[in-house]
């Protein structure tokens, strides 16, 4: 762990300010990300999961700001990046795959012209090397027969080829980040066992770190390292894959993960969490997710921070009464 | 066994497009070319003779990718749909030969609850209207009692009586959901088609709301077609699980007997393919190729392109006949050539 890690966030702060108010929509948000690593970052809509992905790409648009923190990349600060040094990064040492590719790509260009102004805005290549390795990107993302591929549009691509396509783009300048919002949850199935595969060899091959956006906690299970887990603007928990999806201490992660199906006896009633997800607007002090808990107290109306209750273990949670003793197996 | 609660026999539905002029135009050059008859419409075959038997009680999942005709086939059950080809059986009679009042009654029975619970609600109707509506015109309450009726019905699906003069718009989606279950169930249907129904919800809301149809289920003594792509939640809820795949049904089995020994290559496939909670750090090994259209389907069986077994079948029979689904256990119905 001696290497700087790819990225690097400390006390990230996304504050959007409405008319109804400031909505903390990502509030003191901290990890770190290795060459190589996936980190799946999981959470429910409103969770802030995906703003923190819009602010490490520089995206955040007014009423939205980033209010505080740092954002490192390979060793640099970037959060106080004008608007041209964010553009230089972006696509070029960073990149972003977003759930529905139809919005990504645009729908009057040809795919080789999309693509191939993805290299030139960074490089000075000719034209025959840009499309050279254009053509590259796509056989390494699986699509077939790719030089007539790349004359075709958007339209002409089935959603899974399209994503495979907002992949290849992500992909051509070889970054050392790939934020990933959602890009599986628009298929089926079959396609995005296949894109997960895809994206797995590429991760271990090129040494890109991943940041995996998603609400499924099934798909982080097989693809990443580490997994964080955010509610209400912060991450109330993180630790290796292993750790926290065999012995949740967060009772929010618990409740998260005994309630999917295939926990459950079969036709017996699931289990789970009470209420809905506070809006971001009227969470006072305290830990957010205390409405909801089964282990509230007193202590809970002020806000947990982060401690590592098991002794030798990096995992880390935010509550005053973690899931400690329910590590034995078949304790459920 | 007692008379299914509804049966259909060889089910077919093909959605026609005129084609324009361009359309028409490009089909006659074609034709030249291919010496075959030049066609001015475009079929799409959603559901191909499909049959589907469900008996009183019973919840039968019915799995498949998009564009595989599996909504189709739900709309047709509930009757929003009518079948190009083929006959709806409800309680041993023939649909096509009942009565209005007949007619009208069976519609009453089932209902079905979508997908989207945002675009499924007027947004102009406040939610005692949504969910009261139909049971005032169907006569199962006077309006006199309306109001204690929705308030009996929003109680039943967890919501607060109190918020009847709301607007859908003022509820999440959870919410929304419930008020869905709620007007399906105010007209006292015996059977329900749920046509992803918790597909839109968060995993914690979606928990809550299937908890709700297990619960309803045991009061009322429904009876489910529950649709859904994802394979976790039909294996929770049913009792029988139904495969599509481009139209037809590939396979068909208790649920247990399918997950534990999947007997058609696709579901084989796509049991596969389900990312689980257990299975760490994976090898993601995928199922070759794109799901293909349904406006050109491939001839034979329509997986034979897809399919890791398809060269093993000796004469190209997957390429050019068409497997029927055929008892390979009792009530275990596979569609493949590899079982002769």
């Amino acid at each position: 762990m001696s290497a700087t890690p790819v990225l690097s966030v400390e006390n990230l702060r996304t504050h959007f300010f409405t008319k109804a108010g400031i909505v903390k929509a990502v509030d003191d948000v901290s990890f770190t990300i290795n060459k190589g690593e996936i980190l799946g970052l999981v959470g429910e809509s409103g969770s802030g999961k995906s703003m923190t992905g819009y602010s490490i790409m520089g995206l955040i648009d007014t009423p939205g700001r980033v209010v505080s923190g740092k954002i490192m990349l390979n060793g640099t600060e970037v959060s106080n990046y004008n608007n041209a040094q964010w553009r230089s990064l972006r696509g070029n040492r960073i990149a972003m795959i977003f759930q529905d590719p139809m919005m990504t790509l645009n729908p009057v260009l040809r795919v080789d012209t999309q693509m191939m102004e993805a290299i030139t805005a960074h490089e000075k290549v000719s034209k025959t090397e840009a499309r050279q390795r254009c053509r590259n990107a796509l056989v390494q993302v699986g699509i077939p027969s790719p030089d007539e591929r790349l004359l075709a549009y958007p339209h002409q691509f089935s959603g899974g080829m399209r994503q495979r396509v907002a992949i290849a783009i992500a992909l051509l300048n070889k970054p050392d980040l790939i934020v990933c919002d959602e890009p599986t949850t628009a298929l089926d199935v079959t396609i995005q066992g296949q894109i997960l595969f895809e994206m797995q060899t590429l991760c271990r091959e090129s040494g890109t770190a991943l940041l995996w956006i998603t609400h499924d906690l099934s798909v982080v299970a097989g693809l990443a390292d580490r997994v964080a887990v955010m509610y209400a603007g912060k991450i109330v928990e993180q630790g290796t894959t292993a750790q926290l999806l065999g012995s949740p201490l967060h009772p929010y992660t618990k409740g998260l993960l005994d309630s999917v199906p295939s926990r459950n006896v079969k036709g017996k009633p699931l289990q789970q969490i009470p209420g809905m997800t506070p809006s971001l607007l009227q969470i006072g002090a305290g830990c957010a997710f205390r409405e909801r808990c089964a282990r509230r107290a007193a202590a809970c109306e002020a806000a947990p921070a982060f401690s590592t209750p098991i002794s030798g273990s990096a995992q880390q949670v935010r509550c005053y009464y973690p899931h400690t003793n329910s590590t034995t197996k078949g304790a459920a | 066994m007692s008379t299914p609660l509804l049966e259909l026999k060889s089910i077919s539905k093909r959605f026609e497009k005129k084609l324009d002029f361009i359309g028409k135009f490009a089909n006659s050059l074609a034709s030249t070319v291919s010496g075959k008859s030049a066609t001015s419409t475009e079929v799409v075959h959603a559901v191909d003779r499909v049959d589907l038997t469900i008996y009183k009680g019973e919840v039968v999942g019915l799995v498949g990718e998009s564009g595989c005709g599996k909504s189709t086939l739900g709309r047709l059950v509930v009757g929003l749909h009518k079948a190009s080809n083929g006959e709806r059986f409800w309680r041993g009679k023939n649909t096509s030969t009942m009565t209005a009042t007949e007619a009208r009654a069976m519609q009453l029975e089932a209902q079905m609850i979508f997908q989207d619970p945002y675009a499924s609600l007027n947004p102009r109707y406040r939610v005692e209207d949504i969910i009261g509506e139909a049971p005032v015109v169907h006569g199962v309450v006077t309006s006199a009692e309306e109001a204690d009726y929705v308030a009996q019905m929003m109680q039943r699906v967890g919501l607060d009586p109190s918020l009847s003069r709301r607007f859908p718009h003022q509820f999440s989606g959870g919410q929304r959901a419930r008020i869905g279950i709620a007007r399906a169930l105010a007209v006292q249907p015996n059977f329900l088609v749920c046509d992803e129904a918790v597909a839109a919800l968060d995993v914690s809301i979606q928990a809550q709301v299937l908890n709700l149809f297990i619960k309803l289920r045991e009061e009322l003594n429904l009876t489910y077609l529950f649709i859904s792509h994802d394979l976790s939640v039909v294996r929770h809820l049913s009792d029988r699980v139904v495969i599509m795949y481009l139209g037809r049904v590939v396979e068909t089995a208790p649920t247990d007997v399918l997950f534990n020994s999947p007997n058609h290559p696709y579901t084989q496939g796509l049991l596969a393919e389900v990312p689980t909670l257990e299975v760490r750090k994976k090898e993601f090994v995928a199922i070759k190729g794109e799901i293909p259209s349904p406006l050109n389907p491939p001839t034979g069986c329509h997986f034979h392109p897809r399919c890791p077994h398809a060269a093993k079948v000796p004469g190209d029979r997957c390429k050019s006949e068409q497997p029927m689904l055929k008892m390979i256990a009792v009530n275990r119905y596979s569609a493949c050539h590899l079982n002769e």
